[in-house]
């Protein structure tokens, strides 16, 4: 049987995590931010499946289903969003949303 | 198997890396898709068949084929790729890449004192089949909702 340590597989997903995280605050085009959201999304989901592995449960792999959902319901929002936005500003700087007034 | 999972994660680290850096934009796409493979790969080498099934079909499908629509809808061309360059400084990766470096190097902290092997025991589709639809059919149903109201509110975003 072949083993690999747990922390590898949870050091991994913690490193893509902050490269989401990195991606989340650098960027300034909102279709970036989005992209940088699914990356943090995925490497939950990442964690989620080393756990699975680790007790040998399927029960990680339901709850990798569930993120797996919630991020496809968000991105559809979320573009919907940035499409809504686009034709207001004609920009994708997130800088213009900076002022809200309703 | 077990390079496999490091060569796997190493693919998956560097390209999230040029996702980041990237300042065109479907060249940045055409990264996430091979970083979400490079995943789907390490799904699969963690004994995880049908995960990584789902990863490739519907991050890596469904999930970029929306942001390339997007991408096309809002007719992003060359003089985008410019003001990015214009944006992207050095500088403005120094504050978050700190805060990150930190947090990731706590995180690491706590996990050098683990010291456990997982045994890859395969867990295919019929367990996980077993679970949706015997004690988790409530969360299916929940996020069958969640999905439709998630379409539901994109048309009602899109439209004009």
């Amino acid at each position: 049987m072949e083993t690999i340590p747990v922390e590898h597989g949870l050091i991994l997903a913690g490193i893509l995590f902050c490269l989401g995280l990195i991606g989340v605050l650098t960027r300034r085009n909102i279709v970036f931010v989005l992209m940088s959201l699914e990356v943090m999304l995925n490497a939950s989901g990442l964690a989620f499946i080393v756990a699975a592995t680790r007790w040998g449960h399927a029960e990680g792999q339901v709850m990798f289903l569930m993120i797996l959902t919630l991020a496809a319901a968000e991105v559809a929002v979320g573009l919907g969003l940035i499409i809504q936005m686009f034709r207001r500003y004609q920009t994708v700087d997130i800088s213009v949303l900076s002022e809200m007034k309703g | 198997m077990i390079t496999l999972f490091y060569l796997a994660g190493a693919i998956a680290v560097i390209s999230t890396a040029a996702v980041i850096v990237q300042t065109n934009i479907v060249h940045a796409l055409l990264y996430l898709i091979l970083s979400l493979l490079a995943v789907a790969v390490v799904f699969y080498v963690l004994g995880a068949p049908f995960a990584a099934a789902l990863e490739a079909i519907v991050y890596a499908g469904a999930i970029l084929v929306l942001f390339l629509f997007v991408i096309m809808m809002l007719n992003l061309g060359q003089h985008t790729r410019e003001q990015e360059r214009s944006w992207l400084s050095a500088r403005m990766f120094v504050a978050p890449g700190i805060m990150s470096a930190l947090l990731l190097g706590q995180f690491l902290n706590v996990m050098s004192q683990i010291d456990q092997d997982m045994a890859i025991t395969r867990v295919g589709v019929m367990e996980v089949s077993a679970l949706l639809f015997g004690p988790y059919v409530l969360a299916v149903e929940l996020a069958s909702i969640l999905l439709l109201a998630g379409l539901v509110s994109a048309y009602h975003l899109a439209k004009k």
